[in-house]
């Protein structure tokens, strides 16, 4: 498979140009990584002293569930838009006339919807983090900076971008209307989430061990994802329509 | 299928576009079946049809957006199939009816996406030779989505001429403009031959097809005709002279018994029409017969089938 990075980038580039004036997508990348900042916060900073260490534990466990959220939800809105977004504007024929590869279409779309999700994950995280450091009490504060929850934010954060964005590509190439995509993509961003719900509530206890095993899992996740919707994207098929069919 | 004229173009041993016994088929519906047919560097190729006849599944086969169902071609030199198809679409280029533009993007943004896909050296230069040769360079940061239909189509042909295509595929491209944007799609079309392009043209407008293409073939399903329009004509209609006069004739008769070349003729009140061998020799004769006949004449003349009479003929045939 011979990618060609240059046309990869022209087409990430040209989806950044097009989200950039594209108020719906501004307003659920700004909208909806706020609503999962403010909650967390709040129920950090009501934490009483009295609360047990292991309440405390899955509280928090909770919040940082909170945070993977956005990495799960935000890139749905962008990759469920991918094919079928191109299609009902009429670009998808004169993009697939281009000598651009399936893969490299896939990957630039894909790169186009995981990049500003991871990003915008990464920045509420970080103000998260920034907050927590100075207005939580020091007890949670070593709960939040444990290195196995760390751990877990930084490296699942893509890794379910990446599962969410091949959900919502694979939908977006298959159904006829942007917001049965939308509805559907964000329903099948949910599952991986499963495994961080087992760290969360303290299922398992978050070790440096576990959130490996787990990386290995999402990692694994996302290369079937990848090469389950390779088979799902056929020129043929979305141009006569019999994939949406 | 009648194939009218081999022309010069097309009897040299590099073609554009090699169609050899191509057909479409989706599960038991034939888009079309058996196509052959060659197109020569530097020809304007005409390729006609009604709704769903094959025109724009044609198009689709030949840039590789779908699999040929048998038959064999060559785009460019190049064999159709799916190892090749990214090199075929290296060097051609579709303009559909509808541009596809991204609309929130403006005119500029939308041909650097497109110079990065085709890998274009010095995407400036390109652009701004695309935009001056549409004559849209002053409109290249207005946004797409601003744009008239007229200057969008200009747009998807300025897009279509990045790459300098060897061959260009056009599938309506006035269709839905009003008649000087049209226009101006027909002096581009011309400008564009004039370089040397190489345009696969498929349209509606048969006045369009007559005046753009070199030769023309008209499809349903199955190629029905190909060849150039005059050829055409020729064959298919025998050469016919009309008469208009003041007043029925009195003894038509015997006028037309006189006059040698005349092979038949009707009459419809004061409107006669003749079928002759040769209306360079049979119009003097016959003016000179009715002058001195003292028949009051209006009109006389050679009439010319157009592409439209062929077209109405053709697709009449074949049970359209």
């Amino acid at each position: 498979m011979n990618l060609n990075w240059r046309r990869i980038k022209g087409l990430a580039f040209k989806e950044f140009q097009d989200f950039k004036r594209n108020r719906f997508i501004v307003l659920t990348m700004t909208i909806l990584p706020i609503a999962f900042v403010i909650a967390p916060l709040i129920s950090i900073f009501t934490v009483k002293a009295t609360v047990l260490p292991h309440q405390v534990q899955v509280r928090i466990g909770i919040t940082m569930l909170y945070m993977l959220l956005i990495p799960a939800i935000v890139p749905t809105a962008l990759a469920a838009y991918s094919v079928i977004g191109e299609r009902d504007q009429g670009t998808l024929e004169p993009i697939l006339i281009t000598p651009i590869s399936r893969e490299e279409f896939l990957i630039g779309k894909a790169l186009a919807a995981i990049v500003p999700a991871v990003a915008v994950a990464y920045f509420v995280f970080g103000a998260f983090l920034l907050l927590a450091f100075i207005f939580a009490s020091h007890p949670i504060e070593n709960v939040i900076f444990s290195g196995p929850r760390l751990l877990i934010q930084f490296v699942y954060t893509p890794l379910i971008a990446g599962w969410s964005v091949w959900a919502g590509i694979g939908i977006s190439s298959r159904t006829r209307d942007v917001r049965v995509a939308q509805q559907l993509s964000t329903f099948a961003s949910l599952p991986p989430l499963l495994l961080v719900v087992l760290f969360a509530t303290n299922a398992i206890t978050p070790t440096v061990k576990y959130s490996i095993y787990f990386a290995i899992i999402l990692i694994v996740i996302n290369l079937a994802g990848w090469k389950f919707v390779s088979k799902l994207f056929n020129r043929e098929d979305l141009i006569t329509g019999k994939a949406h069919s | 299928m009648t194939e009218i004229t081999l022309d010069r173009k097309t009897s040299g041993e590099e073609l554009a576009v090699k169609v050899e016994n191509l057909s479409k088929t989706f599960g038991s519906r034939t888009a079309f079946k058996d196509l052959t047919f060659n197109v020569a560097y530097g020809e304007i190729f005409g390729f006609l049809g009604p709704n769903g006849a094959g025109k724009t599944t044609t198009v689709r086969t030949l840039s590789t957006l779908l699999k040929p169902t048998s038959g064999k071609a060559t785009v460019a030199g190049i064999e159709l199939n799916e190892s090749n198809s990214i090199s075929i679409r290296s060097v051609i280029s579709v303009m559909s009816e509808t541009p596809g533009l991204y609309n929130r993007l403006t005119v500029y943004e939308n041909l650097k996406c497109f110079c990065e896909l085709y890998m274009l050296k010095d995407p400036k230069t390109k652009i701004e030779k695309s935009l001056f040769a549409v004559n849209l360079w002053d409109r290249k940061d207005d946004l797409c989505g601003s744009l008239s239909k007229g200057l969008k189509q200009r747009v998807g042909l300025a897009r279509a001429l990045l790459n300098e295509p060897k061959v260009l595929f056009l599938d309506e491209p006035s269709s839905g403009l009003d008649p000087i944007a049209a226009l101006e799609v027909h002096e581009l079309i011309k400008e564009l031959q004039k370089q040397g392009v190489t345009i696969f043209l498929t349209t509606h407008r048969l006045e369009e097809a007559e005046k753009l293409c070199d030769r023309v073939a008209i499809l349903n399903t199955t190629l029905k005709l190909i060849g150039k329009t005059e050829d055409m004509q020729a064959q298919m209609f025998s050469k016919t002279v009309q008469l208009k006069t003041l007043h029925p004739l009195k003894d038509e008769g015997l006028i037309f018994k006189e006059i040698q070349g005349i092979l038949e003729w009707t009459k419809e009140q004061d409107l006669y029409t003749l079928q002759v061998s040769d209306p360079n020799e049979v119009i003097p004769n016959l003016v000179k017969k009715l002058v001195s006949a003292n028949e009051d004449l209006i009109s006389i003349g050679e009439v010319h089938h157009s592409l439209q009479d062929i077209y109405l003929e053709t697709v009449k045939e074949s049970g359209e």
